[in-house]
Order: structure tokens, then C-alpha cells, then sequence
């Protein structure tokens, strides 16, 4: 460390190879970034290094943690957080905005569609059983009505860049995306932290998330509902995510309750207060599917609330997201999602999937098994990460295992091209180093569709390292929004 | 806003009592030390262990009742569950579940609270010193009543709040005296002379009294005037009658305010209680035995919360 010049962290920083979130590319240099780069050319690294540690100190004091449980204790982790910002030019977060809405939207019809006529299975576009057999579709939705025809009222999609600057989208998020929290908790951060290195540079708000939010529960509680009563169902404080829920609630103004705090008579909601039971018209449910209500899915759940479903079928309580959208966020669905936008909206994707060969198809199956050791393998019931064979990380061997699980069961598999991720400058260990980095917008919808100009970037902190789940090393960064 | 959901108006209540509680134990184990270095041979840290009705679980890992085996237990003890240790992630564990409900600052303070007292070990005790470590506890004990005081917003909840806290220190006030009384006390109440006035004054000053018992009591402290004190005074914010009255005081108030049936047992038994405390003098609390008053006042105190929490949290 002390033979690099303290008056200039870029002096040793390159990224060549891959876009770079700060600096742009040869090609497309991101002049939008001049004046913070210069701000932080004249900051010592000690400086940084100290105001990052004030900045961790800071979140471990505010409980902005996740728990780990061991044996016998349970310990607090912040989820580590990078100074360094991520910032999205003006131009390049209208492609991001407008592509989540008419991704949202495309999610919302498809929803729509398979649970009502099913026109998109009986017109070919996509398999029967893909959806129909999928372990997410929720049979007791088949023709029920939901506000607005939304279903998917937050919705987080995971874009990547690629080497070229371009927005790919990884997956989509459509039943309980977490990590909004991080979006507004880490620009609080650094608002408190780094007042000179944000003034005057135009960067859009994020605080008014959770007043968005409650305003899309409020429009899709049962009709007649003046002034709704909305909750916020957690599974509790062993949950990971528990403080995001805090944080929510909090944000929203609304009570955060767990199942045990709420009752089901005559197919209407109660919760349980020192003056009886209340009346409850929405529920922002943190809780997945499978544990909402043992009376008609898990009968074992002791997170949910018995008879749920039966006033969520009679209209009389207004749930979000609705439930089965996990069948629209599977990674098997995920391959036809240029598709089904093209479907329903008669338009082109704004945001491309990462090119995706569908085994199942002939021509996706030969690419796969011919390319196979440039190509990311992935089966599709599966999530996080599991499963995936990286072609170019892996052994003959391993190579072989996964060519023999294709040929037998095509079906469960998409496989993918290596994607140069892009890079964004990382403190580590006093000096800029280059660090993958991935995006998930959150696209907000009631009656229609907003999205929170930010998002979480998640920042991957070993070398190398694509892998930017905070349950494997990563971190997160506060992301700006240019206004012009 | 009387759409408090039952679980969070039992979470307030018992934060209170975990922080009150903690800071009350920090008294006893204070005031004991003081006691033994003022005292040429030992003292008996054993009643402190009986007081808390603590003796099974505390004989089954310890021999005997060292100075050290005492404060260890009491203080940092993660697995007895009257230790200000576990009191402290009690309160703290609550304050998680509240965290929707209480002030940011509520929650930080309790929060660093908590990681002090996570990582403070019995090396960290014996170099600081027991008196300056127990300051620290009832400083934040103090600064959480402080900081709630000054940001906690005024619904239904404020008022389980302040019945919580003010239960536990009824219970823990009375704790405190019968411990030291017994101790105190000369077996012969006319040998006078034997009454160690130094001992009577760490007593009070252990829950903060000295100085206001000596504006009621410009002259003389004799014990029965100290008991008398720390039960019956009806301006001494610790004294049994005043606890009483401020919890009576709450559940009045929260019933009228949010306009709620229930708690109509909690305020019978409160009723009884404070005729029964007014009725008392301290000459029929000693002749009759200031054990079995503070015992009665204890039984008082488990009896009141099991109506607020059937009335309230069901």
C-alpha cells in the first residue's frame, strides 16, 4: 500500500476487459461520471478506508443485520457495504425503467392468461406442462380475480452488463424479492457519510419506496374499503430478511404481524389487538406460497394463517404479491420470456434475456451439447445457484457428468454463454480494485407500474468472484440515479 | 389508534421490565460489594442467591457462594436467566420484535447495549471493578428509560410500557430491602447501638434514596424509618406504594383514553393492593415480618401480570 500515490486511488486501477460502471469502456467512456471520479481522485485512501469503517460501525449499531444461527448462538452480520457508488447515467435508466414495466406488465398478462383461458399454452408458444407441471403453479388460482389483474405488485429483476455496456436480464423476481431495504438503508449511509462526495450531483431520491408501496396495497384492497387497513406478514425475527421487514413496515406505516397475529372468521382477515380483533383489507406477505395457509398448501406451516386463501378467493382480502407467481419467475419460463413479451404485448423486449438455449427445443439441445464447455449449464426447477455447471470452470469430467444429466432429461435444462459481467471500482484493503457487479431494480404496481429509481447493486468482493449473494461473500453499494 | 396488536403491547411490557429488572440487580450487587469493603470480615453473598429464589439452580453448578461465583452469576451468566446478561438480551430481543414500534434511537441504544454486554468477560469485571461496571449497566439501564421518554410515541403502548417498568420495580424494590434488612437488623431491637448507620445509608443510596430520605428525615435513621422509606413513602419513586399507584395510574388511564373494556381484573386486584399498603403501617410490617410483606408485595406483582396478560396480550 505505500507505494501507491495516497492522492490518487485510480492511479492503479484498469478494468480492461469488462464495461466498468464508473468509468465506462474505451469505446464508451462515461463522461456522466467526471465529477465523482475527480472527487475521489483528491481523497486519500486512509480517508476512505476510515469513512468505511465508520460507515460498518454504523450498520452493525443500527442492526441493519442478517443472523447466522449457530449451535448455540446467534450472531449479527452486516451485509458487507462498498463506498464506492454505482451510478446509472439518465440515459441508461430510462432503458432499465421501461424495460421493467413492459416486463412487469408481460408477467402480469401472462399471470392473467394461465390462470384463467390459458390462450398462450393452446396457442403453442409455450409448453403445456412447463407450466401446468410446474411445481409453482397453484392450481386454486385457476379463475381467481385479482385487483387490476396485477399479480406480481413487487417485483425485482436481476440485470447484468455485459462487456459491450449492454443490459441482460438474469432472472426475474416475482414472489417475494428482497433487498430493497439495502437500496434506501445504504444511501442513508452515505448521505451521512460522504455529504461531499454527493452534493450537486442531481441524484434521484429513493426514500419515497415504502409510501409507493402502500399505495399499491391500498389500491388493491376488496372494494368498498375507504381507507384499507394494510399489514406486513413476516415469518418472524429468525427470519434472514427480518429486518428488511422492520425496515418496510416501518417505511410504510403499517403494523408488521406474524401469522399468530392473525385470524380467518367468515372469510375475512383479523388481527389480534388489546381491543379485539381488527379488520385487515391487504397483506404485504413476506411469506412464500408453500406457508401462507396449511389449510390449503403446507399443512405443517405454523408461519401462516388458516383460512386465507378462502377470503383471498372470496375477494375479501387483497394479497401481494398474488399467489403463484412463482411459476413466471421459473428459470425454464425465463427462456420464453421474449417470447411472451412479444405475445401479449406486440412488442420487442427493451431489456434481452441472457441468450438462453432451451434443451427441450432440438436446436437448443444440439447448441448445448456442442458447446458445452463454453456454456453455463443450469437446471430449471432449481434456485440459487444450484446445480449450475460453469463450462469453462469445469473439469473433463465434470463436463461429461453434466452432458449425460442433458441427454436424459433435456427438459430440465437451459444452458447460457458465459457473461462478461461488469465491474465497478471496490474498496479492498485500501485500494481500487475492479469487482463484478449485478443490479435488481424494484418495479412497484397497483393500478400501474413504478420503478424505484436505484436499486440494489450487489458487488461480488473476492477477486474474481461472480458470484454477488450475500450468503457467498458478496456485498452491496449504494446506487445513484442521475437526473439528467 | 387502539389497533395495537396484543404480542407488541406484551413485547413493550416486558422490555421495561428487563431493563428495570437489570438495573435493579446492578443495585443489589452494587450495594452488596459496598457492603463488604466497609465490613471487616465477610458478608453473605448467599442471600443474594435467595432472594432471587435461586438457590437449586444456582448450588447445581456452584459449591458455594463466593463473592466471585455471585457476581458472575448475576452478571454475565448467559445461562441464568436472571442474570442482567440474559435481562439485557431479553429486552433487546424484544426490542427487535418492537422495532416497527419504537424509536430508531430506542432501538441503537439497546442494541450497543447489548454488544457491550455481549462482549464484556469476568477479566473486564475485576479490571474495571464491580461498583464502576454496575455504574455503567445502570447508566444505560437509565439512558434507555431517557432516550424512550424523549422519542417514544404516546399510544396505547406507552402505557404498557410504564406498567411493565413499574411492576418489576415494586417486585425488585422489595427485593432489595428484605435482603439487607435481614442482614441489618440487630437481633435485639433495643441494642441500638449495633445499628450501623454506614450500612443503612449504602442501603439507601443503592436505590438512589439517600438524599430524599434525609429531606423527610432531616434527623436520625433508624431501620424501621428506611423500610418505612423504600415501602410506603408516597413521593419516593421507588417505594413500593408509589410503584403501585403509578401502575393502577396507567391502567386507568389506557382504559378511559382508548376506551377499553378489559382490564377490569388488573384494577380490582389493584384496588385491594393499595388499600392493603395504605392500611399498613411499618410497625405492623415488622411485627408481622418484613419477609412475608415482601413476599406478599411479590405475590402482588406475578398475580397483577398474569391479569394485564390475559386481559391484554390473551
Amino acid at each position: 500500500m505505500a507505494d501507491i500515490d495516497p492522492t490518487d486511488l485510480f492511479s492503479d486501477y484498469t478494468a480492461t476487459g469488462y464495461y466498468c460502471e464508473l468509468t465506462g469502456s474505451k469505446a464508451q467512456p462515461a463522461d456522466h461520471n467526471d465529477l465523482l471520479v475527480d472527487r475521489l481522485r483528491r481523497m486519500s485512501s486512509e480517508e476512505l478506508v476510515r469513512r468505511s469503517r465508520i460507515a460498518e460501525r454504523e450498520l452493525f449499531n443500527l442492526g441493519i443485520t442478517f443472523t447466522v444461527y449457530s449451535e448455540r448462538e446467534s450472531i449479527d452480520r452486516i451485509l458487507p457495504f462498498d463506498v464506492v457508488p454505482r451510478v446509472i447515467s439518465a440515459a441508461d435508466w430510462k432503458i432499465l425503467e421501461s424495460g421493467s414495466i413492459q416486463r412487469v406488465a408481460a408477467l402480469n398478462l401472462f399471470l392473467k392468461d394461465i390462470y384463467n383461458d390459458q390462450k398462450i399454452l393452446k396457442d403453442g408458444v409455450i409448453p403445456r406442462d412447463l407450466v401446468v407441471g410446474n411445481k409453482n403453479f397453484r392450481e386454486q388460482m385457476m379463475g381467481v380475480k385479482v385487483p387490476h389483474d396485477t399479480y406480481v405488485h413487487v417485483c425485482g429483476i436481476d440485470v447484468v452488463r455485459d462487456a459491450d455496456g449492454n443490459f441482460l436480464v438474469l432472472e426475474d423476481n416475482a414472489r417475494c424479492p428482497s433487498g430493497v431495504s439495502y437500496v434506501v438503508e445504504n444511501r442513508h449511509m452515505m448521505q451521512r457519510t460522504f455529504p461531499d462526495l454527493m452534493s450537486d450531483i442531481g441524484i434521484r431520491p429513493v426514500s419515497s419506496y415504502g409510501q409507493m408501496l402502500l399505495e399499491a396495497c391500498s389500491e388493491i384492497a376488496p372494494e368498498g374499503v375507504d381507507d384499507p387497513t394494510v399489514v406486513l406478514l413476516s415469518p418472524g425475527t429468525f427470519n434472514s430478511a427480518y429486518f428488511e421487514h422492520i425496515f418496510l413496515a416501518r417505511e410504510m406505516g403499517v403494523p408488521l404481524v406474524e401469522g399468530r397475529d392473525l385470524i380467518v372468521e367468515n372469510d375475512r382477515v383479523f388481527m389480534k389487538t388489546i381491543s379485539g380483533l381488527r379488520p385487515v383489507h391487504t397483506i404485504y406477505r413476506r411469506i412464500d406460497d408453500d406457508y401462507l395457509d396449511p389449510e390449503v398448501f403446507r399443512p405443517d406451516s405454523m408461519l401462516g394463517v388458516p383460512g386465507l386463501m378462502r377470503a383471498y378467493r372470496a375477494g375479501n382480502l387483497g394479497l401481494a404479491n398474488a399467489v403463484g407467481t412463482g411459476v413466471a419467475d421459473d428459470k425454464a419460463v425465463y427462456a420464453y420470456m421474449p417470447r411472451i413479451i412479444r405475445y401479449y404485448l406486440d412488442e420487442e423486449p427493451i431489456l434481452s434475456n441472457v441468450e438462453t438455449y432451451i434443451c427441450r427445443e432440438p436446436e437448443g439441445l444440439k447448441y448445448t451439447l456442442d458447446n458445452m464447455a463454453d456454456l453455463v449449464v443450469k437446471p430449471v426447477g432449481e434456485s440459487g445457484g444450484y446445480g449450475v455447471v460453469i463450462g469453462p470452470k469445469s473439469s473433463e469430467a465434470e463436463l461429461a457428468e453434466s452432458r449425460a444429466k442433458v441427454i436424459e432429461n433435456p427438459e430440465n435444462f437451459i444452458s447460457q454463454p458465459m457473461i462478461k459481467l461488469s465491474v465497478c471500482p471496490t474498496l479492498i484493503e485500501g485500494i481500487l480494485e475492479p469487482r463484478h457487479v449485478d443490479l435488481r431494480p424494484f418495479a412497484v404496481t397497483g393500478k400501474k407500474t413504478w420503478v424505484l429509481p436505484g436499486g440494489l447493486t450487489r458487488v461480488a468482493i473476492r477477486r474474481g468472484s461472480l458470484v454477488v449473494n450475500s450468503s457467498q461473500g458478496g456485498g452491496s453499494k449504494d446506487t445513484w440515479v442521475m437526473e439528467s | 389508534m387502539n389497533d395495537l396488536l396484543s404480542r407488541y403491547a406484551e413485547c413493550v411490557f416486558w422490555m421495561a421490565r428487563y431493563v428495570e429488572r437489570a438495573e435493579n440487580v446492578a443495585r443489589i450487587l452494587d450495594v452488596h460489594e459496598t457492603f463488604t469493603r466497609d465490613r471487616t470480615g465477610s458478608v453473605n453473598w448467599s442471600s443474594v442467591v435467595t432472594i432471587h429464589a435461586d438457590d437449586e439452580r444456582f448450588y447445581a453448578t456452584h459449591p458455594q457462594a463466593s463473592a466471585k461465583a455471585v457476581v458472575d452469576f448475576y452478571l454475565l451468566d448467559p445461562e441464568n436467566p436472571t442474570s442482567i446478561f440474559s435481562s439485557i438480551r431479553a429486552a433487546r430481543d424484544n426490542a427487535r420484535t418492537l422495532r416497527p414500534l419504537i424509536s430508531t434511537e430506542m432501538w441503537t441504544h439497546i442494541n450497543v447495549f447489548y454488544n457491550t454486554m455481549k462482549s464484556m468477560t469476568p477479566a473486564d469485571v475485576s479490571m474495571t471493578g464491580l461498583s464502576q461496571t454496575c455504574s455503567i449497566i445502570k447508566e444505560n439501564c437509565q439512558t434507555h428509560f431517557g432516550i424512550t421518554e424523549g422519542t417514544f410515541y404516546r399510544d396505547a403502548s406507552w402505557y404498557f410500557y410504564l406498567m411493565g417498568k413499574y411492576l418489576e420495580r415494586a417486585d425488585q424494590t422489595s427485593r432489595i430491602l428484605d435482603i439487607k434488612y435481614n442482614i441489618l437488623t440487630p437481633r435485639e431491637p433495643a441494642d441500638a447501638s449495633a445499628i450501623d448507620a454506614s450500612q443503612w445509608n449504602a442501603l439507601l443510596r443503592s436505590v438512589a434514596g439517600y438524599h430524599a430520605f434525609r429531606r423527610t428525615h432531616p434527623r436520625g435513621l433508624s431501620p424501621a424509618a428506611v423500610a418505612q422509606f423504600l415501602l410506603f413513602d408516597s413521593s419516593f419513586p421507588r417505594s413500593v406504594t408509589m410503584c403501585f399507584r403509578q401502575v393502577d395510574d396507567m391502567v386507568h388511564r389506557l382504559r378511559a383514553r382508548f376506551g377499553l373494556r378489559n382490564g377490569a381484573v388488573a384494577l380490582e386486584r389493584l384496588d385491594e393492593v393499595r388499600a392493603a399498603m395504605d392500611q399498613h403501617t411499618i410497625d405492623d410490617v415488622l411485627r408481622e415480618g418484613l419477609h412475608e410483606f415482601s413476599d406478599w408485595i411479590q405475590r402482588q406483582a406475578l398475580d397483577l401480570t398474569a391479569d394485564i396478560q390475559r386481559d391484554f396480550f390473551g
